[in-house]
Order: structure tokens, then C-alpha cells, then sequence
């Protein structure tokens, strides 16, 4: 048996490059579906964890799926606006703490994030360099994101308008970078946080700019005299940075109650409140929905989950027309192996020690195989939850 | 060490037939066989050294009836006590010289490679000019010395008997001489028998007995021998 091995491995080890591609198909064959089951796995752990920590969400009527993507995961594509009318309704029930969300902006591809300061509470968030935003025009990053955009605490940040041609659109606001958060594993960790108002200010809903001047100061206006009644005239400068020195001229126009967000993070005190309230949101005539995150992603993860299922019906097919190929590759060697084994055969090698020999050599592939398989589960092990962030998760 | 009595032999489907009434060898005779291509010489060998059965006739092998035993029996038979040296077997490009030398004790258990032998197989290099070379795969070896290496390993099982097909017939007049001086050495060492086929008449007058093929078949089955062989190999050897 020993003599077999160091023959097979001896031959393996001299047709390097055939032994490298038999290895490397064998243990990519064995491996992908692995691989694939490890990152579903860890993409319903991740996306069912994120669910399962946020009782409840309210946001506008609609794909409870889509306002579950938007709030919990960022997700640019789904616009969906309550405003913060709700988030006073919630409150004064009583029965349940709002948190409200505003996702509609990003900066460089990372989602700009509007919160209050109680979600870095919820959420655990901490900060890991620097300090917790303080004032209006701040912001902290998500681990992943400051690592991507090269940004450390100190650093400016310039939001990236939504439309070019949209003159009346949202134009960008210099963020100043107050901290980065520490690594937290979630959708968090891709975000720019910045505070709801600082949302608002981007959303064109507040903003600075230099002081107006009395009436009396400019002549031949037709304003009246009114201590209270300022001119501005047209070299009035817009600040689009937020300063200490510019923050005092910042200011928001209209009803608070009627600013826009995307979602509140519901946090019921107790079971009977969240019943009371998912009663409450149940009418056919009410604009918004209040939905639990855990059904509407277990959903999704079923549907994932048929996909899963179809890629192993695709792999199957695929590792069977592989195996069929090796095999012929395998074969068709043997047949150019036909002189050596003749000789061996001539010097006293029964026809059983040559299919030992055959068989010993695949055993080698075999193993070897396995361990670079075991090597690239265990490395996707590792690595999975930042695979599943990247590619799995919305 | 060798007595052939009524064998006969056909492949069916070339053809092809070998006829040998009676052929005898002694112990410790050095024997060459000479003959066109073609009529058998290879096949007689391979007869004799258990490779091929025969269809009838009695093989007495150094006083074991070949006849007699099975395919494994043979095989053991040929591994322990008959080493063969062939003109084209190559050795394995995927083993290096000592490897190569010692790679009948891997392939059937009933050797046993144990220090004696691989000391064995040292010393046989060594002898063979290949000491230096026991490192290398057969790729960087010469003709001549990847035919020493095949030498060895027919040798180093200390051989009864000693069956070389054309064992010189690719190499230049110096390897020649030397390989068969090899074969009688390790003969005469052991005394072991010496069944030699070869075209290489100059090597011949070094031989105890040389044997026209051709005398030992029925005469019925033999091709017409040129006229060239005639003058250049049988008129000065037999």
C-alpha cells in the first residue's frame, strides 16, 4: 500500500501541471456548492438577525418588503416618504418609542443616512475614532465606508447631488466627518450617519445663508418698514458647509411636522402595546403601514431559498458534465500511459496492483482535492459575512 | 536451467506460430539466439520468462514447470528468479535512476525492499557508472546510461536466469561492450544462466553457444532467410 502511494504521488508530482488542473476542478466542483449553501446560510443569518432586532416599522403603504428593505438595509432603489407627522402619532400613543429614518441620499455609492441619536443606542453603535456627531453639518461613518472612502475623523465629506439639472433639486452640503463606528457587521457599517435636520438641510428644507438687510438700508424697494421685514438681495450667499461661525444662520422653513422621512422604527414597550398598534395601522383608509421586518424578510428568504435550490439543480448538471469530462480526461491519460503500464506489466506487475496504482493516484487527487476544498470553505468561512455584505445582502 | 520440450505457440489472428521441439540450456551458459525479425525470438523469451502462455509443450525454468503454474505463480516466479532486460523498455520518466532501479520490489510484494537491497542497489549503480547519477530522472540520462539503469533493474534481484531482447541494439560499440560485460559479470557472479537475443553479431564469439533460431523451429514455418543475413551472421558464427 506504501509503495503504492509513493508511486502515484511520484507521478502526480511529475505531470505537475495535469495534477494541478485535475486538483483545481475536482476541489472547485466540491467547493462551489458549499460555498454557496455557507453564504445563503450566513445571508439568512445576517439579513434574519438585522429583522429580528426591529420589532416593528412604520412607513408609507405599499411593499412591506420594499419599506423593510429601505429602513433596515439602505436600500437606495426603494423611495418610499412618510413625514414626521407619524413619528408625533407614535409617540403620543405611548405605548411604543419612534425612531425615525430618513434614506434617500448617498455619498460616492454609500447610503446617506438620516437618524436621530437614539439609533446609534438601538442599534449598538459606537464609536470606534472620534467623537458622536454634535452639531447640524456632521457626520459619522460606518467602519466599511470610511475604509472605502479614505475618510478619518476631521475629514470633509461632499454629498453627491441627485440630479445635475435639477436646479431646484438638493445641492451638495459639505459634511465634516465628526467619527467612524466601530464594526458592527451590518448594513451600518457601509453607511454615512448624519442627523435627521442635517438630512433636511440637504433635502433643501433648511438652510443658511448671509444676513438680509433692512429696508431702509437699500432705497426704492417696495417692502413696508416692519422692524421684522429683511431684504435680500441678489449677491446673497447660500453657505454650503456648515460652520460654528455660518451655523447660527441656519434655519428651516415650514411645518416641522410635515418634513419628510422614509420609515419609524417602531420599539413597542411591551407585547400588548405592539399589538395595540398593529390594530391601530390595520384601517383599509390609513396612508401608512406598520409591518413587522422578520415576515416580510422571511419571505424573501424563501424565495432566496428557491433560487438556492435551483443553483444546486445547476450544479448538479454542471458537476456531472465536469466529473464525465475528468473522467474522459483521465482515461484518455491512461491510454497514453499504455507503454508504462506495459513495462510494469512486463516486470512482474499484475494487472490488480496496476489498478491499485490507478486507484492510488486518484485517492491523491481525491485528498488533495479535499484540502484545497476545506482550505476555500474554511477561507469563505471567514470571509463570508463580508461576502454576504457585498453581494447578498440589499 | 532451461529445457523447452514440444512448445507450441499461435496468435491466431497474426498468423503467427512458433513451433520448438526441444531447446535446453545449462546452468550458468551464456547462450546467444540469432535470427531474422519476425520468427519468434521475442516471443520465446517472454514464453520462457512466464510473460506469454504456451498453447502446449512443458517450460522447465531453473527446475520449475512453467507450464504449470498459474498467471500470479508466474508472475512471482518471473519477478524472484528471471531478470529481463528489453531493448525498449524504457525506464519510467516519472521516477528518478534509483527509483527506476529498485522499482520491481514496489510493484510485487513478493520482493521485500528492505536496506540489503537498497545498499544492493547502490553498489549495482556503482558499478554501472550511475552512482553519481542515482538522483536524476531518466530525461538527463544518455541512452547508454538509461540502459545501464535498466540493467540494474533486472539484476538486482541476484537473477537465476538473465534474458536481454536486443539488449544492445541502440547503443554506440563502447556502451555495447559494456552493457554486455555487465550481463556476464552479474552472470558469472551468480551463476546465472545468460539467454541473449541480438542482432549484434560482432558481439557473439563472447557467447559459450550461439543458436540459429531458425534450427530450432519446424522448418514448415520459416520464412526464407536473406542472403544477406546468411553471409554477414550465420556463415561466421555457427
Amino acid at each position: 500500500m506504501q509503495h503504492d502511494f509513493y508511486l502515484a504521488w511520484r507521478y502526480l508530482r511529475h505531470h505537475r501541471t495535469r495534477t494541478f488542473i485535475l486538483i483545481a476542478c475536482l476541489s472547485l466542483l466540491a467547493t462551489l456548492p458549499l460555498a454557496l449553501h455557507e453564504m445563503l446560510d450566513e445571508g439568512e443569518t445576517q439579513m434574519t438577525a438585522r429583522a429580528e432586532s426591529t420589532p416593528l416599522l412604520l412607513g408609507s403603504k405599499g411593499s412591506a418588503l420594499d419599506l423593510t428593505l429601505n429602513a433596515l438595509y439602505f436600500n437606495p432603489t426603494i423611495q418610499t416618504r412618510i413625514t414626521m407627522a407619524e413619528v408625533d402619532r407614535i409617540a403620543e400613543t405611548g405605548w411604543a418609542d419612534p425612531l425615525p429614518v430618513y434614506v434617500r441620499f448617498r455619498v460616492q455609492n454609500h447610503p446617506l443616512v438620516g437618524v436621530t441619536l437614539d439609533y446609534f443606542d438601538f442599534r449598538r453603535l459606537s464609536i470606534a475614532h472620534g467623537s458622536m456627531m454634535a452639531m447640524l453639518g456632521e457626520c459619522v461613518l460606518g467602519s466599511d465606508a470610511a475604509e472605502a472612502l479614505g475618510i478619518k475623523p476631521g475629514n470633509s465629506l461632499l454629498t453627491t447631488p441627485e440630479n445635475l439639472f435639477d436646479l431646484s433639486g438638493a445641492y451638495p452640503l459639505k459634511l465634516h466627518v465628526a467619527g467612524v463606528l466601530a464594526k458592527s457587521h451590518t448594513p451600518d457599517d457601509q453607511a454615512v450617519l448624519i442627523d435627521l435636520q442635517t438630512a433636511w438641510v440637504i433635502e433643501g428644507l433648511g438652510h443658511g445663508h448671509s444676513e438680509g438687510k433692512k429696508p431702509e438700508q437699500i432705497s426704492g424697494l417696495p417692502f413696508g418698514q416692519a422692524d421684522a421685514n429683511l431684504v435680500h438681495d441678489a449677491k446673497l450667499v447660500t453657505y454650503s458647509e456648515i460652520t460654528p461661525e455660518n451655523l447660527e444662520s441656519f434655519h428651516f422653513h415650514g411645518n416641522p411636522s410635515t418634513y419628510p422621512i422614509s420609515a419609524v422604527i417602531v420599539l413597542p414597550h411591551d407585547r400588548k402595546s405592539s399589538t395595540l398598534l398593529k390594530g391601530r395601522y390595520l384601517d383599509n383608509e390609513e396612508k401608512v403601514q406598520l409591518v413587522q421586518p422578520l415576515e416580510s424578510i422571511q419571505g424573501l428568504m424563501k424565495n432566496i431559498f428557491r433560487v438556492g435550490v435551483l443553483f444546486d439543480a445547476v450544479l448538479v448538471l454542471v458537476g456531472s458534465a465536469m466529473l464525465l469530462a475528468l473522467g474522459l480526461v483521465f482515461a484518455l491519460s491512461l491510454r497514453l500511459r499504455q507503454r508504462e503500464l506495459q513495462t510494469i506489466f512486463l516486470l512482474g506487475c499484475s494487472k490488480t496492483k496496476v489498478l491499485r496504482l490507478v486507484a492510488a493516484e486518484i485517492l491523491l487527487l481525491g485528498l488533495a482535492s479535499s484540502a484545497v476544498c476545506l482550505a476555500l470553505v474554511e477561507l469563505i468561512h471567514f470571509y463570508v459575512g463580508g461576502l454576504v455584505r457585498q453581494f447578498i445582502m440589499p | 536451467m532451461i529445457a523447452v520440450d514440444l512448445l507450441r505457440f499461435s496468435y491466431s489472428k497474426l498468423g503467427f506460430s512458433l513451433n520448438i521441439d526441444e531447446f535446453k540450456i545449462e546452468s550458468g551458459e551464456k547462450v546467444a539466439i540469432i535470427g531474422p525479425s519476425g520468427v519468434g525470438k521475442t516471443t520465446l523469451l517472454k514464453i520462457i520468462a512466464g510473460i506469454i502462455r504456451p498453447n502446449f509443450g512443458e517450460i522447465q525454468v531453473d527446475g520449475v514447470g512453467l507450464h504449470q503454474l498459474d498467471d500470479q505463480a508466474r508472475r512471482n516466479f518471473r519477478i524472484t528468479r528471471i531478470g529481463f532486460v528489453f531493448q525498449e523498455l524504457e525506464l519510467l520518466d516519472y521516477l528518478n535512476v534509483f527509483d527506476n532501479i529498485i522499482h520491481t520490489y514496489r510493484i510485487n510484494p513478493v520482493l521485500d525492499l528492505d536496506y540489503s537491497v537498497r545498499e544492493r542497489a547502490h553498489r549495482l549503480a556503482d558499478e554501472v557508472g550511475l552512482g553519481n547519477k542515482l538522483a536524476r530522472m531518466p530525461d538527463a540520462l544518455s541512452q547508454g546510461e538509461r540502459q545501464r539503469a535498466a540493467v540494474c533493474r533486472a539484476l538486482l534481484p541476484n537473477p537465476r536466469l538473465i534474458l536481454a531482447d536486443e539488449a544492445t541494439g541502440n547503443l554506440d560499440p563502447a556502451n555495447k561492450s559494456h552493457i554486455l560485460d555487465l550481463l556476464f559479470q552479474s552472470a558469472d557472479k551468480g551463476n546465472a544462466s545468460l539467454l541473449a537475443v541480438t542482432h549484434d553479431h560482432e558481439l557473439l564469439p563472447r557467447f559459450d553457444r550461439v543458436v540459429d533460431f531458425r534450427s530450432l523451429l519446424d522448418i514448415q514455418h520459416i520464412p526464407p532467410i536473406s542472403e544477406e543475413y546468411r553471409a554477414n551472421v550465420l556463415t561466421r558464427h555457427c
